[in-house]
């Protein structure tokens, strides 16, 4: 007999009640987007009258998730960039050449002369006078090796370091390498996302793509060139020193003197000397590392002229803070423990390993660490975004009226139950898209009305199932038992190979390829979840409020 | 409730859906043939997505002159220029839309913004109230990974149907249903090189949809013919077909036309910008639909199935299928 357990009952319209529930901002997608930003903006700068009252456009209570617009729909740059990783090798091997020298200069009498030669790039040639010194010219520039710092761990030397008759090559090994790929991408990475969230635009996606690629998307940016001028723009780091510690924007600063907030600290502002100690252009290196009480910290490098600078105050102002500030904000402000002379400190602090590693980036990340080349860009304006909204929804909302006439008319009351499911199914599928934080894009859109059309699917092989079976079974109870039982088979077969496609499409994809797998994925979940449960339950409780004799599918 | 109901197809069919399966047959490899020949000789006309390039969608109030269009670019040593106007019901007779194409100007990198500024000049010159809706550029190196990528998505989905259905059914099965799906797919990179239609990245995502529609099509189908087969034991396999071909007619009938009419619904009103992609994708239903019924069957027929389904998979396919006491 057709019977569905009352907890069954109460889990399939719960899911439905839920689904809908949170699909609903999405039809007031205006309001619930300006209180979400006045929320994000107040959590930034602090209230205000104004804010509030944005904020209070949507009840704080109701979901607030929305599904993400595309860049074809919304309008906006997107940058794909490729790092140009061989200048980072080139820069190290450069610098190495100094090292190598001084380190080879003292053997000056078994080695002879020390003689740099012409060589590809990312490789030094040396050439020594004495050939029969060259065992140990490898040995002592072997010596200059670090084991390769990686998150990893994966052991082994930083460089490589050959011999051919009298010819020294030294070149990065490729663990060290595959570490400095690592280092390149996350540093462009971060510096990517500091410059745009300046910009302070909605929503960028600042994504990396295989080893050496990163995809930056900006909504509502006029053109990928303002983009890339963002990008473009250094970050300014400069080490100042410390007047007093407050906790007050307003505070009076004096003459030559700032006021500027604490990075990480809530409430807590610095007034500092205008002029700097050093800047970011003097540090060559900043390293994640551990104090000597194992703690995290991190190490920092500058070049000749800033080590000097840097050691002369720090000789004259032991036990003083200074402020470490990147784009106006103190990142931290630690108190000088000593004399620094070597131009290399280290910065210990309340860190954990994440943070030490995060601070060391943010300190090397004063300028992009190495070119980028742009392999694509696309700008949208935000007219074409609108009317490809607007001809998607007018196209959805014809697409859905006419498939619902169609089933009204083929199956009748029948009909009416698909066409109650096509509805919870639609509205499912834009909770869903929201909760995950999916972006909806213009084949995304295609997706939901191809999805419209197939979800009926189901339900179709359902109900000619019925009719079927109506003719032979005993009584339209059991017609309607059979018709589900037998129908489950093709359902799950068909949906299940769409399902794989639309797997491959979201692997294989990219961008708006990728928004047409996800609503096409999830359009397959939850049709077949209405198809199969909503329409039973709807069935079955029209069947028990009124026993017919008959069936008309 | 005696409601007079839609029908697409008459109550109870038994057409015999393989007397002329020859011919079909035959049909489906001509064109197939034709399609391969169009695509070896007149190619597709790849968007930048896949060699290359740079697009500029231009509007402005004026009729768009093409010719003014290609004069004014002619100066600035592009390379190929492909200039053509854009035409939708919903553009009023203010809003005159062009896509100018220009190809790739080094070998990996995208156009630089130095030449989109001077194209835009360029078009300013002949149009002053030109606007540019939107400025795309693929840099080669992209392009040339991206066709990968796609050609291999296609044939793994292909791939991954064939294992699961020769899982699910049996390797006749999995044939019939795979060539079905060549041949869909190959018809409709036909018609996109007959008609010199734009073949973008979104194409790809309409051909593995297509290949997704036209499977659902064929396993119902199968799936009716694997119940049929272990209800009617002695029965003639073409029959068996052509019974489950027939009972399942009508399901194949109003789930095509749903589809459809969602899909004609896009075609009209969706815009242009997706155009090309609904297209295929309609192109895709109406001939998955065909080849579900007449080349998947018509293999499986061609190719024979295994009659004896009475006991459904309890040994089949172990080593211990066979056994003997």
């Amino acid at each position: 007999m057709v019977h569905i357990d009352l907890w069954k009952r109460i889990l399939i319209w719960g899911l439905c009640v839920i689904g809908l529930f949170l699909a609903m901002p999405n039809l007031f997608y205006d309001r619930v987007e300006t209180h979400n930003d006045a929320v994000q903006t107040i959590e930034k700068q602090g209230s205000s009258p104004e804010l509030e009252a944005l904020e209070g456009a949507w009840p704080s209570w109701l979901p607030s998730d929305l599904v993400n617009l595309g860049l074809d729909l919304r309008g906006g740059a997107h940058l794909l960039a490729e790092v140009r990783m061989e200048e980072v090798y080139e820069a190290r091997i450069t610098g190495l050449w100094p090292q190598v020298r001084d380190a080879l200069r003292p053997l000056r009498d078994t080695v002879g002369s020390i003689r740099r030669q012409n060589s590809p790039k990312d490789q030094l040639k040396i050439r020594i006078g004495n050939p029969e010194g060259m065992e140990q010219a490898l040995q002592t520039v072997r010596g200059l090796a670090t084991p390769v710092a990686s998150l990893s761990g994966g052991g082994g030397q930083d460089i490589e370091v050959s011999a051919q008759g009298d010819v020294m090559t030294i070149q990065l090994s490729d663990a060290e390498k595959a570490a400095s790929d690592e280092r390149t991408v996350q540093q462009a990475l971060e510096i990517i996302r500091r410059r745009i969230d300046e910009v302070g635009t909605r929503e960028p996606t600042i994504q990396r793509q295989g080893t050496d690629r990163i995809l930056i998307q900006v909504p509502g940016l006029g053109s990928a060139q303002e983009l890339k001028d963002i990008i473009g723009t250094t970050a300014q780091l400069t080490f100042q020193p410390v007047v007093s510690r407050g906790s007050s924007a307003d505070a009076q600063p004096g003459i030559g003197e700032e006021v500027l907030p604490a990075m990480d600290e809530e409430g807590v502002y610095y007034t500092l000397t205008e002029a700097p100690v050093v800047t970011g252009e003097d540090l060559v290196d900043a390293q994640p590392s551990f104090d000597q009480n194992g703690r995290p910290a991190v190490n920092f490098r500058f070049d000749g002229a800033g080590a000097r600078k840097f050691g002369d105050y720090t000789a004259e102002n032991i036990g003083n803070p200074f402020a470490i500030v990147l784009d106006d904000e103190v990142i931290s402000a630690p108190v000088i423990q000593s004399h620094i002379p070597g131009g290399s400190g280290i910065i210990t602090g309340n860190f954990s390993v994440e943070e030490s590693t995060n601070l060391a980036v943010l300190l090397r990340a004063g300028a992009l660490p190495a070119g980028l080349d742009f392999l694509e860009e696309r700008t949208i304006g935000p007219e074409l975004g609108a009317d490809s909204i607007k001809a998607g929804q007018i196209a959805c909302i014809v697409a859905f009226v006419a498939v619902l006439v169609f089933m009204l008319a083929s199956y009748g009351l029948f009909g009416l139950f698909a066409n109650i499911a096509l509805l919870i199914n639609v509205g499912l599928i834009f909770g869903l898209l929201s909760t995950i934080g999916a972006t909806l894009t213009l084949p995304g859109i295609a997706g939901i009305v191809l999805t419209i059309g197939m979800a009926v699917d189901a339900n179709v092989l359902i109900f000619e199932r019925i009719r079927e079976e109506a003719k032979t079974a005993r009584g339209p109870a059991r017609a309607i038992e059979l018709g589900y039982e037998k129908a489950i088979s093709a359902i799950a077969d068909a949906n299940i190979t769409t399902f794989l496609t639309a797997v491959i499409l979201f692997v294989m994809g990219s961008g708006p390829v990728r928004g047409f797998a996800i609503t096409l994925g999830l359009g397959i979940i939850t049709s077949v979840f209405t198809a199969i449960y909503v329409t039973r339950l709807l069935i079955v409780m029209w069947f028990e409020r009124r026993r017919p004799k008959t069936l008309e599918v | 409730m005696a409601m007079k109901r839609l029908r697409l197809v008459p109550r109870d069919t038994s057409w015999d859906f393989f007397s002329r399966s020859k011919l079909w047959l035959g049909i489906s490899a001509f064109m197939m043939v034709l399609a391969l020949v169009s695509f070896g000789v007149r190619g597709l006309n790849y968007g930048i997505d896949f060699r290359g390039g740079t697009t500029i969608r231009t509007e402005s109030a004026e009729p768009v002159v093409v010719g003014d269009y290609r004069d004014a670019l002619q100066g600035l040593e592009l390379g190929d220029v492909l200039i053509s106007e854009v035409y939708d019901p919903s553009f009023g007779p203010d809003k005159n839309v062009a896509m100018v194409r220009i190809q790739a100007q080094n070998e990996t990198e995208s156009v630089s913004s130095d030449t989109i500024a001077q194209v835009e000049a360029a078009l300013q010159e002949v149009a002053p109230d030109i606007q540019f809706l939107s400025v795309e550029s693929v840099g080669p190196k992209v392009s040339g990974e991206l066709i990968w990528t796609a050609a291999i998505a296609v044939l793994l989905a292909i791939g991954a149907v064939l294992v699961y259905i020769w899982l699910r059914f049996e390797w006749q099965f999995a044939v019939g249903a795979v060539l079905a799906l060549v041949h869909d797919v190959v018809l409709t990179l036909g018609i996109f090189s007959e008609l010199q239609l734009k073949f973008d990245l979104a194409i790809i995502a309409a051909l593995l949809t297509i290949v997704g529609y036209s499977l659902n099509d064929t396993v119902v189908v199968f799936d009716r013919v694997r119940e049929n087969l272990r209800k009617f034991k002695k029965m003639e396999l073409k029959e068996v077909l052509n019974l489950s071909i027939n009972e399942t007619l009508s399901r194949t009938m109003m789930t095509s036309v749903t589809t459809l009419i969602a899909l004609i619904a896009l075609i009209v009103l969706g815009g242009d910008v997706i155009r090309g992609f609904v297209f295929a994708m309609t192109w895709g239903v109406i001939v998955g639909t065909y080849s579900s019924i007449f080349v998947a069957s018509a293999i499986l027929l061609r190719l024979g199935v295994k009659r004896d389904w009475s006991k459904p998979d309890a040994n089949a396919g172990t080593q211990f299928a066979d056994i003997d006491a």
